[in-house]
């Protein structure tokens, strides 16, 4: 069944990594006016040279079939406009965004797990109102937009911690533990309006459970019942949701890292776009794609881990 | 409701004795909906002892299950509407707060569910939920508590205990689960257990077993039982005391020798008479009882059983029979023509002739028996 599941996952990943190349070749504007500067352009003979280094005289298939070709041995070709290899700037680049979207999404759940629980509990009542209506509002406000008030308040205001930049991990910890706060708030917010929702909902539909009164009719503490026998039901679509956000938050990432000058794979990302530099745009794409049709297959696995009779059936 | 008065008296006194576990009076228990008040419990009344078993029985939205939830204060949500007394080793459940009652839920009172399949959490090991309450109320240990599940599962004859800990709910059968909500109830030595139609979500084959069980144990732990049920057959041979209910009134209250012996409530004896029976000719129709429990927002006048009772009468439908002792053994019923009295017989042939429907049917099902018993009667002949 694994095996099966592994199969799968490798025809997206081809498709994807397809569709992606497609695109970015697709798009408009010579990527040798990128190549060449400006006063070598009308030198065609110079032009020619470059189109046929960087393969871009060969038919769209040929050109993906080596790319794929090499990009299987871990070669992902190099910018053509720093000629650093991508992979390389990938890797260099990864931690970053990798932590900022973990520390995000742990943020968020820390968040919206308790609140999500606590408005299922009190439902009707005010204080799931207010959880709902705060629910919205945060909803409605652009992480960027949310990115600065921070800033504002945090950094400028309080100055309690860094407006812009990075310290990695292996410089400072509590630098890097300053640096990843407000871009992991600012990416959180949006993400927990929908998880607290998601959570909400499910535990509305578990509280009404036979086993929920069965765990009441036990003398057991209502919060034992909340998080020990209410929440682990209650968490399936909140796995399914988190996985599908993955990419949004990458998404997000992209802005946040530029808000906040992050040099992690969303700005890398930007600034290839800017300079157009397609094999690094490629690159990292792809990357990201794998990255994210690789955690919906975890998804499936995590579910199984959470619920025993899923586990059976598989 | 002059029924809860009458008993309420009567209570009142056997409780200065201060004898009782658990005594209850004039309990009313009623939902708050859109269409109005479902009153669903109307005055009970009731006592039971440490050790003794109290069946109660009805059929379904007859208030038993809801009349068990009230004394227990488990009806949940804020339309819920709770009167009268429920007092519990001397102390009154309906005014106490829900810490107070946290800490006899599983403890002191303890309440087996009707189905075994949802009232397990399906995601938590059948080992956690045996003992979690144990080490909540008595502060076990982890080694002391899986060693009191494995006791609890033996005892429950559950087999290969230790390895049953560490199943999930769904990788057992539904006897096997009833047997660990059992345990599970068992598990802090309750003096009080209620059980909930107990075997209503099994197979036939597993209710024997699981009542026997349930029937050790109360003996065995000298613990009182309430055994709710729709079943006269269930509680016949397992009960000290019988009461049967009827659009959340008792209708008729007796210690179960006295109950089957001398069956004075038509509904009681409508009851009995559903139960089908192997010495009945095959295709012998079944006796349903004609009609459909009464809506409980607006029950009926008078005696709520009277649209659906074969010995109606006018005065059924105008005033509400008392219930009243109507001999010294304890036997009480809340009936104007009890069944089995000259003026039950009369009121029977008054509706006979005027044809009243569930009078004939009645008569029907009366007639098939005798007739095969005069069959059965001839055969024997025939055989000599």
């Amino acid at each position: 069944m694994l095996a099966a599941r592994l199969v799968r996952l490798v025809a997206t990943i081809l498709v994807v990594s397809f569709v992606t190349f497609m695109m970015v070749n697709l798009l408009p504007g010579d990527p040798i006016n990128a190549l060449v500067p400006p006063e070598a352009q009308n030198n065609q003979e110079f032009v020619e040279q470059l189109r046929e280094e960087f393969g871009l005289n060969d038919p769209m298939m040929v050109r993906y079939a080596n790319w794929l070709g090499d990009a299987v041995t871990g070669d992902l070709g190099k910018s053509v406009i720093t000629s650093q290899p991508v992979a390389g700037e990938i890797w260099r680049r990864l931690p970053i965004t990798a932590e900022l979207a973990l520390v995000a999404i742990g943020f968020s759940l820390f968040i919206a797990i308790p609140l999500g629980t606590l408005s299922a509990y009190k439902q009707g009542k005010r204080v799931d109102q207010s959880i709902s209506a705060a629910a919205q509002v945060s909803l409605s406000i652009p992480n960027f937009v949310l990115g600065l008030l921070l800033i504002y308040v945090f950094a400028m205001r309080l100055q309690w911690l860094p407006a812009t930049g990075w310290t990695r991990l292996t410089e400072s910890v509590s630098g890097n533990i300053k640096s990843v706060i407000l871009p992991a708030l600012s990416l959180a917010l949006a993400e927990v309006a929908v998880y607290t929702r998601v959570v909400r909902s499910d535990m509305i539909s578990t509280l009404q459970e036979d086993y929920i009164l069965s765990a009441r009719a036990k003398g057991l503490k209502d919060r034992f019942i909340l998080f020990r026998h209410a929440l682990r039901p209650s968490s399936l679509t909140l796995i399914t949701v988190v996985g599908l956000n993955v990419g949004a938050l990458i998404g997000g990432t992209v802005v946040i890292e530029t808000l906040f000058a992050i040099p992690g794979l969303g700005k890398r990302l930007l600034d290839a776009v800017f300079q157009r530099d397609f094999l690094m745009i490629q690159g990292i794409t792809v990357f990201v794609a794998v990255v994210y049709v690789t955690i919906n297959t975890l998804v499936d696995i995590i579910y199984m881990l959470v619920d025993p009779r899923i586990r059976k059936k598989v | 409701m002059n029924a809860s008065v009458t008993v309420n008296s009567a209570e009142a006194s056997a409780n200065t004795n201060g004898a009782s576990l658990l005594q209850v009076s004039d309990l009313h228990t009623s939902f708050s909906v859109q269409a109005g008040e479902v009153k669903a419990v109307r005055g009970v009344s009731f006592s039971l002892d440490q050790g003794k078993t109290l069946g109660v029985v009805g059929e379904s939205g007859s208030g038993k299950t809801v009349l068990a939830r009230s004394i227990m204060r488990l009806n949940l949500g804020d339309n819920v509407n709770t009167s009268g007394s429920a007092v519990f080793e001397g102390k009154e459940l309906l005014a106490s707060t829900m810490s107070e009652m946290q800490t006899l839920w599983g403890n002191e009172v303890a309440m087996v569910f009707q189905d075994p399949m949802t009232s397990l959490n399906p995601l938590v090991k059948v080992g956690r939920q045996v003992t979690e309450h144990v080490r909540h109320h008595l502060g076990a240990s982890k080694a002391e508590a899986k060693a009191l599940a494995i006791d609890l599962l033996k005892e429950v004859r559950i087999p290969e205990p230790e390895s049953r800990l560490n199943a999930y709910p769904h990788e057992l059968s539904g006897g096997m689960r009833q047997r660990i909500c059992i345990a599970i109830a068992l598990a802090c030595e309750p003096t009080l257990l209620f059980a909930d139609e107990p075997t209503t979500a099994l197979d036939v084959t597993v209710q024997h077993q699981i009542l026997n069980l349930l029937n050790r144990e109360q003996q065995e732990r000298h613990m009182a039982m309430i055994l709710i049920t729709h079943d006269l057959g269930v509680v016949a041979g397992r009960t000290d005391e019988i009461m049967v209910m009827y659009a959340g009134n008792v209708v008729e209250q007796a210690p179960t020798a006295a109950l089957f012996a001398d069956m004075q409530h038509p509904y009681t004896e409508a009851l009995l008479r559903s139960i089908p029976r192997t010495t009945q000719r095959s295709h012998t129709r079944l006796a349903a009882i004609a009609g459909r429990p009464p809506d409980l927002i607006d029950p009926p006048s008078g005696c709520a059983f009277s649209p659906r009772c074969p010995y109606v009468q006018p005065k059924c439908r105008e005033e509400t029979p008392p219930l009243q002792a109507t001999d010294n053994s304890g036997h009480k019923s809340a009936c104007w023509f009890p069944v089995g009295t000259p003026e039950n017989k009369e009121a029977f042939e008054k509706n006979l002739a005027a044809r009243l429907p569930q009078t004939m049917s009645v008569a029907e099902g009366a007639m098939v028996n005798t007739e095969m018993l005069q069959e059965k009667a001839a055969t024997q002949e025939e055989r000599n």
